[in-house]
C-alpha cells in the first residue's frame, strides 16, 4: 500500500526491565484518523512518544513515509518537522508570546519569513477563536486556549501527521468541548491524525479506526462504531464497562 | 579628617579603582564563559568530561582565591610558563568565579520542565536551537540573582589581588598608609572606591530582579 504515511512494525519498548511496547504493529493511512484507547499504562502515551524518538526503543521499526524515524540520526530534526505533536501538559514556551510561540520552529527551524509566518499564525488563530490573544503570554490563558495555542503552533510547521497524547486529560471539564471541536475541525479538513484520548464519544465521533491497547499489545482494532457496540475481546468489553453506570434506583428498587 | 590630603590621593585612589574594575570584568567575562561551558557539559551530562568538570568545581570552590592566586603566580613561571601579575589576577577570578558561575547557571538549566525540551525538539528544532531559543532565556532569569551576587562576590575578591602586588584600590590604601599615616584618609576613601564600584552594581541587580518577577518567570 503506498498510501501508508506511518508505518510501525513490531515495536519494542522496554525500560528498567519492564515490557512496555510488546511488538506493536501499526500503519496509518494518508488522510486517515486513528485513536488509541486503553487502560492507563497500557502503553498508549509511550507509542506517540516513541513515533517523535523521545524514546529510545528496544527493537522495531517506525517508518515516515518509508523514512526511518530513528534517535540521533541526523535526518531526525527534519523528519520531526513533518511530525506534529501536542502534548497533555501545557507546553507552551512562557517566555514567548502567543504569537512568537507559533512562529519560533517556522522561523527559525524552516527560515521562513517572519512577516509570512506571522500572517499564516493569525489566520489558524482566528480558526481556533483566538486571535485576540496573540501578544499574550502563556500564563494568561486557560488551559483549553493553552492547549488551542499548541495545536496551532504544531499546525504552522506544516505537519503530514498529528500526533495528539491525551491534550483534554488536564483540562476542567468545562474547557474540553473547545479544543475537541478544534480537532474534529482538523478531522473534516482531511488531516491525517493519530490520537490517544479517554474521551469515548470524542474517540467515536472522530476515529476512522479505533484501536484498543493492553498491556503493551493491540488487543482489538476494529471501526468504531463495531468497536464500541461489538467489543469482540473479553478485555475490550471490561474496558469499555468502565465507562457505564447502571442506574442504582431502578436496579434495587429504592425508589418510592 | 583632611580634605586636602583626601584630594591629593584621589587620582591615586581613581588610577588603583580602573584597575580593579578592569581586571575585574575581564575575570567576571571569563568567569562566565568557563560557567557556561561547565554547565553545559553538567546539563548534557556529557561522558568523563562531567567528571574533570566535577573535580575542577570542588577544587574551586573549597581553596581560597589567594591560595589559587600563589599557585598560578609562583607555580606557572616553575613550568616554564611566563607571567605578569595581570594576566594572574584575571586568570585567578576566572578559575574561582568559573564554578560559582557554573553552579548558577546548572541550577536555571535544571529548573527549566523537561517538557520544554520536547515540545521544541517535537518541533524540529536541534539540540543548539533548543538550548538557545527555549531553553536559556527561560534558565537565564531564575539564574539572574546568584548571577548578581556572584558579580559582586568576585568584585570583592579582587581586594586580594594586593598580594601579587597589583595596584589595586587595596595596595593603594596600604602603600599610602605605610607611607604618610593618613589611615583615617586612606580608610575612608577605600571604602567610598569600593561602594562606588559596587553599588550601582548591586541596585541594577535588583532592578532587573524585580522586572523579571514581573514577568511572571520562575513561576
Amino acid at each position: 500500500m503506498s498510501d501508508e504515511l506511518l508505518k510501525i512494525d513490531n515495536l519494542v519498548k522496554s525500560f528498567d526491565g519492564n515490557t512496555i511496547l510488546d511488538g506493536v504493529s501499526l500503519s496509518v493511512k494518508k488522510s486517515e484518523v486513528v485513536v488509541i484507547i486503553g487502560p492507563s499504562g497500557c502503553g498508549k502515551s509511550t507509542l506517540l512518544r516513541c513515533i517523535n524518538a523521545l524514546e529510545p526503543i528496544q527493537s522495531g521499526s517506525i517508518t515516515l513515509d518509508g523514512e526511518v524515524i530513528e534517535r540521533n540520526s541526523k535526518t531526525l530534526p527534519a523528519l520531526r518537522q513533518r511530525i506534529g505533536m501536542v502534548f497533555q501538559s501545557y507546553d507552551l514556551f512562557p517566555h514567548l508570546s502567543v504569537l512568537d510561540n507559533i512562529v519560533l520552529a517556522p522561523c527559525k527551524v524552516q527560515k521562513r519569513n517572519r512577516d509570512e509566518a506571522k500572517q499564516e499564525a493569525m489566520a489558524l488563530l482566528e480558526r481556533v477563536g483566538l486571535s485576540e490573544k496573540a501578544k499574550s503570554y502563556p500564563r494568561e490563558l486557560s488551559g483549553g486556549q493553552k492547549q488551542r495555542v499548541a495545536i496551532v503552533r504544531a499546525l504552522c510547521m506544516h505537519p503530514e501527521i498529528l500526533l495528539f497524547d491525551e491534550v483534554t486529560a488536564a483540562l476542567d471539564p468545562e474547557m474540553v468541548r473547545e479544543v475537541l471541536d478544534v480537532m474534529l475541525d482538523l478531522a473534516k479538513q482531511g488531516r491525517t491524525m493519530l490520537i490517544v484520548t479517554h474521551e469515548m464519544q470524542f474517540a467515536r465521533a472522530i476515529a476512522d479506526r479505533i484501536i484498543f491497547l493492553d498491556n503493551g499489545k493491540i488487543v482489538e482494532e476494529a471501526k468504531p462504531d463495531e468497536f464500541f457496540d461489538n467489543p469482540k475481546t473479553e478485555r475490550a468489553k471490561q474496558f469499555l464497562n468502565m465507562f457505564e453506570f447502571d442506574s442504582v434506583k431502578a436496579r434495587d428498587g429504592l425508589d418510592k | 579628617m583632611d580634605g586636602e590630603v583626601i584630594m591629593s590621593y584621589l587620582p591615586l585612589y581613581g588610577e588603583a579603582a580602573l584597575l580593579t574594575v578592569k581586571l575585574g570584568v575581564i575575570g567576571i567575562v571569563f568567569a562566565i564563559i568557563v560557567g557556561l561551558f561547565c554547565s553545559m557539559i553538567q546539563y548534557y551530562k556529557v561522558p568523563v568530561v562531567r567528571r574533570i568538570v566535577s573535580v575542577y568545581i570542588e577544587i574551586s570552590r573549597n581553596t581560597p582565591l589567594l591560595v589559587q592566586l600563589f599557585f598560578i603566580f609562583y607555580g606557572l613561571p616553575r613550568l616554564g610558563i611566563p607571567t605578569d601579575a595581570e594576566t594572574c589576577g584575571i586568570a585567578g577570578l576566572a578559575f574561582l568565579g568559573g564554578s560559582y558561575m557554573a553552579e548558577a547557571f546548572r541550577s536555571g538549566l535544571e529548573s527549566v520542565d523537561k517538557i520544554q525540551t520536547e515540545s521544541a525538539y517535537s518541533l524540529g528544532m536541534n539540540r543548539l536551537q533548543t538550548m538557545r531559543y527555549v531553553i536559556l532565556p527561560q534558565a537565564m532569569s531564575v539564574s539572574i540573582p546568584a548571577f548578581v551576587a556572584n558579580v559582586i562576590f568576585l568584585l570583592k575578591e579582587t581586594s586580594v589581588f594586593s598580594a601579587i602586588s597589583l595596584m589595586d584600590l587595596m595596595f593603594t590604601a596600604k602603600d599610602l598608609m605605610g607611607m604618610d599615616h593618613n589611615t583615617v584618609e586612606c580608610l575612608f576613601l577605600l571604602v567610598s572606591f569600593y561602594l562606588l564600584i559596587l553599588l550601582p552594581i548591586s541596585i541594577v541587580g535588583t532592578v532587573v530582579e524585580r522586572r523579571m518577577r514581573r514577568a511572571g518567570f520562575g513561576n
